[in-house]
This record gives structure tokens, C-alpha cells and sequence, in this order.
């Protein structure tokens, strides 16, 4: 049996409490609006599944591209930030320089802020280091002397950049009793310089993916606003706002861009779980940590907003040019 | 209720739709406006519900005075008219139910009760009960022409207007429809229908707004002979 409901008529809130009441009945109103436009403009996608499916595999695949890329850069950047710990300078000292002299310039330079640690290399240690490699032996018999300076062999601070590995070298060579530094620099810079170019060249395709979601949406939604033109002209008439009129598109582009980015969190995912094989592989033959990482949670729910503003950037362009254009005849 | 004061209409390129047009209708009347086609009886309607404006002159409905309307305002004048089309401009892919709950829905009416309540009623006035959901295409013209008009009355505006409401119909069906129409003004329902059908309009004995060539050309009282 059905009870009578406690709830009061809209009619009787109205009169009973009058302002706030009102306030109330308008806002549910208003969200009552907001959720009709979302459920019927998800209706009308699904009433054309495959058009709907084709368009949200391109916004998918849009979107995964760029993300997939980004995903890459980030793992070149965290496994060249490791590598970077690797740099260290050469110090090599002017023969004259006597060993007492060597410890305290080592550990002169193990108090300056940007190095972690300074070992010494003899120059006995080095004679010993260059015996061993093939074919040396013999030739270094026939000098008399020890040619080979002593070297003071830097660590660096890990988060010291090429640039900072640069002034460090520039301060020591000044020293007095350093004859000449080296750094092992070179390809420091060229790794740092190769993923600045990944990283520009990754967003400028990032900017023009998401550019292209734009665009889609936009079109997907204009040819609705054309399909969908007597209706528009009906509504018109009998008194609709723009804003009643606006809303399903404006939702419908919403939600082209959330099944976009949703898809496209799957693909990236996808393909993840394909790559994680092979990296693991590979990283237990470099005996390193983990070479993919990400993108975790977070990157999964921005790809889906990014989606999501996507698509509503593209539908607001989209209702903005043409759904002025429709007036009643 | 409506008053036209001086009002021209001029289209682009010269053709001037209605010239110097003056006439009132007081809340409540029913008036026919008559005169061949291409008097200017359809302008005048879409000049009411601001579906144009007009060049010259003055319109006022519901004591708004349209040319100080922003374009923003438009639809809540249009909520307060209730318009009917020859072609009845029903949404073909939706039924008859969602056709007549449009105007409900665009009133911000979110209580489908009330919703389902008001068609219900809007439906029976046109003795159309039943046939919620049908679909148009299933209809015949004069039964469609009756889902326009539930879909016109259903949110109760002070206004009505009717463009040729029985421009299709038989002379049995007209006479139907033009007596819902005269059921709607006993309620107190201002009510304006553009007719080129003289002798239905004539045996019915309301007042007559006849239109030339965009001119006033006649205007008689209900129950003066032509």
C-alpha cells in the first residue's frame, strides 16, 4: 500500500516560508534541469552507439598518444637524473705538489658545499691502475720517474646540474696546485639536451592532440546542433532560454570528453601492463630499480579532467558559433 | 491585452509587410484577423511573440512594451504566448506526451507528477487522452493540430495565437478546433486566430480584423455583419 508522502507541495513551501523556501525550490529546480540535460545527452549517445563509439575512440587515441609520451619523458627524466649522480671531476694535480699538500686540498674540497665526497688517487695508485690494463706493463718500464700526477676524483652533490658541474670544475682549476680539471661532462649535456627536445617536442604533440580533441568535439557537436535544428527552432518558440537550449550540447561534449579520457586512461593502461614485462626484464639485467614508473592513480584521474575540459572547450566553441545562427522563422 | 500603435513592417529589400497598423484587444477577447494571403496576418502574430520586430510603431502585450524587450527576455514573453502553426511544428521523433510536456519542462517544472498531471489535463481538453504515446506520424492533421494546441495551453498563458490553425483541415474538423479555441477564450484566454476562411470565421460571430495589403482594412464588432 502506498503511504501518503510527508513531504509538503512545492505549492505550500512557497506559501508557508516564502524567501528561503523559494531559494530552495529554484536551486532544486535548477539542478533538476542540470541532471535532465546530463541523463538525456548521454541517452542520445547511446542511441547512436557506433557514431558515438568512433568519435570516442579518436578523442581515446588523442588523448592516449600525448599521454603515453609524457608518461616516457617523465621515465627518461627520472632514469637520467640517476645517471647524473654518475658525473664526476677529474683534479689533476702539477707534479710538484707534494703529498701532504694532496690530502689537504682533498679535503679543502670535501668542505666546499657542492661536493659530497673527494677520494684521493696517487699517483703510485695510478701506476698500479694503468699496469693493470693490457700492453702498459712494458711500456711503463722503460720510464724512470712515476709520470703520473696524484688526482683528486669529486662527487658532486646529485642534484648539481651541468651548469653547476661547470662552475664547480671553473672554482677548483683556480686552486693553487691544480693543473688541470676534468669533467666528464659531455654526455651529461648531451642527455640533458636530448630530453629538453623530448620535452619540448612531446608537448608541442601533446598541444596539438589535445587541439585535435578540440576540434572533434567541436564538429561532433555542431552536426548535432544541425541534426537537431527543428527541435532547437520548436524550443525557441515556445519560450526556451539559450541556456535551456545550450545545456544538452554543452553536457554532450562533456561527456564525449569523459568517455574519451576514461578510454584513454585504459589504453595508456593497456599499454603499461605490456610494456611491464620487458622493462622488468631489463631492468634486473641492469640491475637498476624500476624503469617504468607512473602513472599512477592521479595521472589515470587527470587524463579523464583533461578530457573532460577538452570536450567542453570544444562543445562551448561549437554551441557559441552556431547555436546563435538558429531563430525561429 | 495587445495594442499596436503606428506599426510598420519593413523587410529588407522594400516590401512593406504592414503599414500604419493601430488595434486593441482587451484581456479576454477573441478576435479573427482575416484577409487573403499576404495581407500581413502572419507577420502581425510573429510580431507579437518577437519572432521579428518591427520597423515603426509600437506593441505592446501584457503591458510589456516589446521594443524596450532585451533579447534576453524573449523567452519568458514567449512563455506567456501560447502559439499555434498551420504545419503544427510537433517533434516528429518524440511522443505525443514529450511534445505537450516540452513547454513544462522549459518552465522549469521538475516534478514529474505535476508534469505527467498537467499534460493529462492539457490532453483531455483536447480530447486527445489516451494517446500519450503515440507518436505524431500516427496521427491524423486534425488530431495533431489538437497535440499543438494541448502543447500551446498546457503551461496556461494569457495569450493565444493561432496561424492558420485549419489551413489543412476539413470544414467539419476546422469548425472542431476553432470551437476548442473559443472553449480556451470562455476561460478568459485572449486569444488571436489568423484565418483566410471567411465563411467559417463569419458564422462563428466574434470579432473580425480584416487586413489588406498590410493595412487595416476593416474591424468589425462581434456579431456585425461584414
Amino acid at each position: 500500500m502506498k503511504r501518503p508522502t510527508a513531504r509538503p507541495s512545492r505549492g505550500a513551501a512557497r506559501r508557508g516560508h516564502g524567501g528561503l523556501a523559494r531559494l530552495r525550490a529554484g536551486l532544486s529546480a535548477w539542478a533538476i534541469a542540470h541532471g535532465r540535460a546530463l541523463v538525456s545527452s548521454l541517452g542520445r549517445l547511446v542511441s547512436m552507439p557506433l557514431s558515438a563509439l568512433m568519435t570516442v575512440g579518436v578523442l581515446a587515441i588523442s588523448l592516449a598518444l600525448p599521454a603515453l609520451f609524457l608518461l616516457l619523458l617523465q621515465n627518461v627524466e627520472r632514469l637520467s637524473a640517476d645517471w647524473d649522480r654518475g658525473a664526476s671531476l677529474s683534479v689533476f694535480l702539477d707534479l710538484s705538489v707534494e703529498e701532504s699538500r694532496v690530502q689537504s686540498l682533498a679535503d679543502e674540497l670535501a668542505q666546499s658545499p657542492p661536493v659530497q665526497a673527494a677520494t684521493i688517487i696517487s699517483p703510485d695508485q695510478a701506476l698500479a691502475d694503468f699496469r693493470r690494463m693490457a700492453g702498459m706493463d712494458e711500456a711503463l718500464d722503460l720510464l724512470d720517474d712515476n709520470p703520473l700526477p696524484a688526482v683528486i676524483v669529486l662527487i658532486p652533490d646529485p642534484g648539481l646540474g651541468a651548469e653547476g658541474l661547470q662552475a664547480l670544475g671553473a672554482e677548483v682549476q683556480a686552486a693553487d696546485g691544480v693543473d688541470s680539471v676534468r669533467l666528464d661532462l659531455a654526455w651529461v649535456e648531451r642527455l640533458q639536451s636530448i630530453s629538453d627536445l623530448l620535452r619540448r617536442a612531446v608537448w608541442l604533440i601533446a598541444a596539438l592532440l589535445g587541439l585535435t580533441v578540440v576540434l572533434v568535439v567541436g564538429n561532433t557537436i555542431r552536426l548535432a546542433i544541425q541534426n537537431r535544428r527543428e527541435e532547437i527552432v520548436i524550443a525557441k518558440l515556445i519560450g526556451a532560454t539559450d541556456g535551456f537550449i545550450r545545456r544538452p550540447f554543452l553536457y554532450e561534449g562533456l561527456w564525449y570528453g569523459a568517455l574519451g579520457g576514461l578510454t584513454s586512461a585504459v589504453l595508456v593502461g593497456g599499454v603499461r601492463l605490456a610494456l611491464d614485462g620487458p622493462a622488468s626484464e631489463l631492468a634486473r639485467l641492469y640491475q637498476t630499480g624500476p624503469i617504468l614508473v607512473g602513472p599512477g592513480l592521479g595521472g589515470f584521474g587527470l587524463l579523464c579532467l583533461v578530457g573532460i575540459g577538452l570536450g567542453l572547450t570544444g562543445s562551448w566553441l561549437a554551441v557559441g558559433r552556431h547555436l546563435a545562427a538558429i531563430e525561429p522563422k | 491585452m495587445i495594442r499596436f500603435e503606428h506599426v510598420g513592417k519593413r523587410y529588407d529589400g522594400g516590401y512593406e509587410a504592414l503599414q500604419d497598423l493601430s488595434f486593441q484587444l482587451v484581456q479576454g477577447e477573441l478576435a479573427f484577423l482575416t484577409g487573403p494571403s499576404g495581407a500581413g496576418k502572419s507577420t502581425l502574430l510573429r510580431l507579437i511573440a518577437l519572432l521579428e520586430r518591427p520597423s515603426r510603431g509600437h506593441i505592446r502585450v501584457a503591458d510589456i512594451d516589446l521594443s524596450r524587450l532585451r533579447r534576453r527576455h524573449i523567452p519568458y514573453l514567449r512563455r506567456r504566448v501560447g502559439m499555434i502553426f498551420q504545419d503544427h511544428r510537433l517533434l516528429h521523433d518524440r511522443t505525443v506526451f514529450d511534445n505537450v510536456a516540452l513547454p513544462l519542462i522549459i518552465n522549469g517544472i521538475a516534478d514529474h507528477r505535476e508534469i505527467s498531471r498537467r499534460v493529462r489535463a492539457a490532453l483531455d481538453k483536447v480530447g486527445l487522452l489516451g494517446r500519450e504515446k503515440y507518436y505524431p506520424v500516427t496521427l491524423s492533421g486534425g488530431e495533431q493540430q489538437r497535440v499543438g494546441i494541448a502543447r500551446a495551453v498546457v503551461t496556461r498563458p494569457p495569450i493565444l495565437l493561432a496561424d492558420e490553425p485549419t489551413g489543412n483541415l476539413d470544414p467539419a474538423l476546422s469548425g472542431e478546433i476553432m470551437q476548442l479555441f473559443i472553449e480556451f477564450n470562455r476561460v478568459g484566454v485572449t486569444t488571436l486566430i489568423a484565418s483566410h476562411d471567411m465563411e467559417l470565421v463569419g458564422r462563428l460571430g466574434f470579432r473580425r480584423i480584416g487586413l489588406l495589403d498590410g493595412r487595416l482594412a476593416s474591424d468589425l464588432a462581434a456579431g456585425e455583419a461584414a
